[in-house]
């Protein structure tokens, strides 16, 4: 047994609790290690039992979602990313992750860190990115720190992803008060890898060579990981070193250097440093092959001279990965990073038996078992307390006839102002700022669908994405509110022809040991398992984020809204069936498939014009959910559609006027008398698709909507550009186009 | 014609030209490298679009020190075909092979959009074959493309029918409210004295691929190639 230095003090509890841990686990680990752990041993344990890496108050639910397929290569928690089968020798790695609290106190950074991070994620694995989607929350709108947290956060997407040159096809911004000081950035990237060619992040074979490659280590973002841990405060600001510092240039390098380093057969494994860095990789990967290491840290090319080692082991300096080589084939490796001018360093080597050793100046610093610390080994796994909060039962007390239907005139105003709300307003503000098509794959930025579609050059193939979660219905009812979030991702990808395939998940909650907010997530768990059982969507992977609050004046804090983002994949197996939301010609029929209800339940109308803030989740059932989106996409392979757009938020009448704006045309349409004029034109009652069709194909497309069973409505028929409503006159689409196109920029503008 | 594609560390729209020319468009390409010390027989090299070496110092301003540049240079000084799209142009101005600079945008952020060009020179292959009443969809994609050069520049820019293209709107007008970063006479692109080294800011790459149903930077290339191949 070796000898760890003394000269590194032994850890105090004190100490234990102020990196984060609790009493019990400081217990746990000197029980593991038979005896104390110096300071340096101390800090591994803390942030690899960390809630961000361990996953200790999530694991359990997370194991019962559902996670097989057979079209699954790699499932969730194998590797670094989840990788679907795509036919043509293809398959897709894609993930989800969230960058929260590096977002709220430096947004430009973290944001752009994320990018870095989740697409590191990816090309580890050999795939090349080919694709970034985000999904972005923040507080009210009309605040200053709300305006320079979006900037931030947009700037820092558009800086990292642009020089990295990924494109962005697909995205969402919402906003709440509940997120006021704390902001959710979750990134998501795909890539494309040929599935003989998956690099592991498994360490294998004693002997093989252990290598640093890409950036120099610093003192940045120590302990990020066990920051990500905590609740937001005001003193979070103090923590500022937490956050990391991103080089898109030194990513776009370690790109090109790792997908060049795949072709070869040098590779044992590779695994990004994101989270925790050298210490994360090198146990992680060490565990997943039941090996150990020896690692020299004096070795570790270093930013800062004088670094201690706790704060190499910690640095969650970005732009770097650990890679196992096997022993003779080192020179491959070092030609390629040299042509691209990284670093490549060789600090150490696979040893038999499960203990990692970390050394420095001829002496061991630390060494810890490495099974001990990971998830899945010997991290703890805590059950928590869940509370249905009081505010539930309200919700269900919701009587829509308590809430006078509006007459015609200030429908119309409605309508209006609806199509200006920041929720339901163009989003081109943020997207401009984003490259959409370096990689000439973006399929939709001429033809826009309710997924973004991107061509797999080559093939007859493409693929959908889509991130989607209205985080108000989660609020209102986590279980129906998360299926509802399954479903739209599903109907957004079925709208374009293409195949829900499967998910990955990023679960932003508020602190797990608020019994309120475990029942929350309970909640979005169970209905996430129930919704992608029902479409085949198993999952692949994904993050948590849980002590997602905002401070209020007073000292207290407030969970942010349940947002389980939903980041979903399909596959279009033929590319000519790529269907836009617009509409084509004047005269076009527009039929509705599924049932107006009169349901209000969680709506932008209810929840932001009328201020109603206790509603339930709109009316949802996921049969029927199921069957329509299969009836959509057999209307597509039957060419006897030329529009489909699901209705989402905003309900009916927002949808209608975005089928409109590309083209410029208007429509005229028929209320229905059994349902109130508010809830037809604004509720957002699920299970609904809007499609239009030339009226030559009336006959087919009924004959097929018979077939299958799906109830469906003829709305009305494509205008010149008027809008009429039962023959009101709504104003002109031009006029409607404007008001939500420049809604967001005059908000930004406005002091 | 053999066309040459230069990839800088940190170039990110080598690959799509690449595949414009080699898949859409039949055309022999040469990759090199900025590492290069020859042009390997190419007779038309392209700088492509990116952040070569991050564009840390200013767009353009590190790759002109690259191996590579000092051949491209003398190609270029010999009438060799020479053009640079996006961060390409920001090199060849940085380079002094072609006049002016590309400053910030005017609202000092990056935009990503179609915008509408209008052939200005008929004096050059890149825009002789193209209709000058015709507004051509292309798309930008900067956060350094507001065109400014000196009035000396602009005169001698002038007089000798030195630009490609001007932002435009639908109708093929040149108006402030189609400039979209604040370029100078709402240039989009020029090209050099002699007529053989072109710098344009849009990406006709991106608008080339019939299943990207927005083909209008497809006939800049067909052209471009009619016009070079006679």
């Amino acid at each position: 047994m070796s000898i760890v230095s003394t000269s590194v003090a032994e850890a105090t509890l004190e100490q234990a609790e102020g990196m984060g841990l609790r009493p019990e686990e400081f217990e746990m680990i000197k029980e593991i290690m038979g005896r104390t752990p110096n300071f340096t041993e101390m800090c591994i344990y803390s942030v690899m039992w960390s809630e961000h890496c361990s996953y200790k108050n999530s694991i359990k639910w997370l194991k019962t979602l559902p996670k097989k397929g057979s079209h699954m290569l790699v499932e969730a928690g194998e590797e670094n990313a989840g990788v679907v089968d795509i036919g043509d020798g293809l398959g897709c790695a894609f993930k989800i992750e969230s960058h929260n609290h590096p977002s709220a106190i430096e947004p430009y950074q973290g944001a752009a860190t994320g990018v870095g991070g989740i697409n590191r994620d990816i090309f580890t694995m050999g795939a090349r990115p080919i694709a970034q989607l985000n999904s972005l929350r923040f507080g009210k709108l009309n605040n200053e720190k709300t305006k320079w947290l979006l900037e931030g956060v947009v700037k820092g997407i558009g800086d990292y992803g642009n020089a990295f040159g990924i494109p962005v096809v697909g995205g969402e911004v919402f906003f709440d008060e509940s997120y006021q000081t704390n902001p959710l950035v979750n990134a998501m990237s795909a890539g494309i890898l040929s599935t003989d060619k998956i690099i592991s992040a498994t360490a294998k074979g004693p002997g093989n060579s252990v290598y640093i490659v890409g950036s120099a280590t610093g003192k940045d973002g120590i302990q990020g990981a066990s920051f990500a841990s905590k609740d937001i405060t005001a003193d979070s600001a103090n923590d500022l070193p937490s956050v990391q510092v991103g080089d898109p240039f030194q990513e776009k390098l370690l790109l090109e250097a790792s997908l060049e380093l795949a072709e070869t057969d040098a590779v044992v494994g590779m695994q990004d440093m994101g989270a925790a860095g050298i210490t994360c990789s090198s146990t992680e990967m060490s565990a997943a092959g039941k090996v150990g290491m020896k690692i020299d840290l004096d070795k570790v090319p270093k930013r800062q001279e004088d670094m201690k080692p706790f704060e190499i082991l910690l640095s969650e300096s970005q732009e770097r990965m650990l890679v196992v080589v096997h022993k003779g084939k080192e020179k491959i490796v070092e030609d390629i990073f040299e042509k691209w001018d990284l670093h490549a360093v060789e600090i150490g080597e696979v040893v038999e038996g499960d203990k990692v050793t970390f050394s420095m100046k001829g002496e061991i610093v630390a060494e810890v078992s490495a099974h001990s610390l990971v998830l899945g080994g010997g991290a703890p796994v805590y059950d928590r307390e869940s509370k249905e909060p009081a505010y539930y039962a309200e919700n269900l007390k919701f009587n829509i006839d308590d809430i006078e239907v509006p007459d015609m005139d200030r429908i119309k105003r409605i309508a209006a102002a609806l199509l200006g709300l920041p929720n339901i307003a163009s989003k081109r503000w943020v997207w401009e700022q984003y490259d959409t098509m370096v990689g000439t794959a973006n399929m939709c930025t001429n033809k826009p669908s309710d997924a973004g579609i991107v061509n797999i050059k080559g093939t007859n193939k493409a693929i959908a994405l889509t991130v989607d979660c209205n985080a108000r219905y989660v609020n209102n009812d986590p279980e129906i509110g998360t299926q509802i979030a399954v479903a739209e991702a599903a109907r957004n990808i079925s709208c374009t022809g293409a195949v829900p395939s499967a998910i990955t998940n990023c679960l932003n909650f508020g602190n797990p040991y608020n019994p309120e907010v475990y029942w929350q997530f309970e909640g979005a768990i169970k209905g996430m398992s129930r919704a992608c059982v029902a479409f085949g969507t198993p999952v692949t992977g994904g993050n948590v984020s849980f002590y997602n609050q905002t401070a209020k004046e007073d000292g207290a804090a407030s969970p942010v809204f349940p947002t389980p983002t939903i980041g979903m994949l399909g596959v279009m197996k033929d590319k000519s069936l790529h269907t836009s939301l617009d509409f084509k010609y004047k005269g076009d029929l527009i039929f509705m498939l599924g049932d107006s209800k009169n349901c209000l339940g969680s709506s932008e109308y209810l929840s932001t014009l009328l201020e109603v803030k206790n509603s339930p989740a709109p009316y949802f059932n996921l049969e029927e959910e199921v069957k329509i989106q299969a009836c959509v996409r057999g209307l597509i392979e039957n060419n006897f559609i030329n529009a489909a757009h699901d209705v989402s938020d905003g309900g009916l009448y927002t949808a209608l006027v975005e089928m409109g704006m590309p083209g410029l045309l208007g429509f005229d349409i028929v209320s229905d008398s059994e349902i109130r004029m508010d809830a037809f034109l604004f509720g957002e009652a699920q299970g609904r698709i809007l499609v239009s069709l030339v009226e030559e194909d009336e006959d087919n497309f009924l004959d097929y909507i018979g077939e299958q069973g799906i109830n469906c409505t003829l709305l009305g028929h494509v205008t010149k550009g008027k809008i009429h409503v039962d023959g009101d006159h709504f104003g002109f689409i031009n006029e409607a186009k404007h008001t939500f196109d420049t809604s967001l920029e005059k908000r930004m503008a406005a002091i | 014609m053999k066309f040459g594609v230069i990839t800088f560390p940190g170039s990110n729209c080598d690959q799509d030209i690449i595949y414009v020319l080699r898949d859409v468009l039949m055309q022999p390409v040469e990759e090199l490298w900025h590492k290069d010390t020859d042009l390997k027989g190419c007779d038309f090299i392209i700088l492509p679009g990116g952040f070569s070496y991050g564009d840390y110092l200013r767009s353009g301003a590190i790759a002109r020190f690259s191996p590579v540049m000092s051949e491209v240079v003398k190609h270029a000084n010999s009438g060799g075909y020479v053009m640079g799209i996006c961060n390409g142009f920001q090199i060849l101005c940085e380079s002094g092979l072609l006049p002016g600079v590309l400053r910030h945008n005017e609202n000092q952020k990056f935009i990503c959009k179609n915008v509408h060009l209008k052939p200005a020179s008929s004096s050059t292959i890149i825009t002789e074959n193209l209709d000058k009443y015709k507004a051509y969809k292309i798309p930008i994609a900067h956060a350094e493309g507001n065109y400014f050069a000196t009035p000396e520049q602009m005169k001698e820019i002038q007089d000798n029918d030195q630009v490609l293209f001007r932002y435009c709107n639908e109708e093929a007008q040149v108006t402030s409210g189609s400039n979209p970063n604040g370029s100078l006479d709402n240039i989009a692109g020029i090209c050099n004295k002699s007529k053989n080294v072109f710098g344009m800011m849009p990406h006709p790459e991106r608008a080339a691929d019939f299943e990207l149903t927005s083909t209008d930077g497809r006939e800049i290339f067909d052209g471009m190639l009619k016009a070079a191949l006679v």
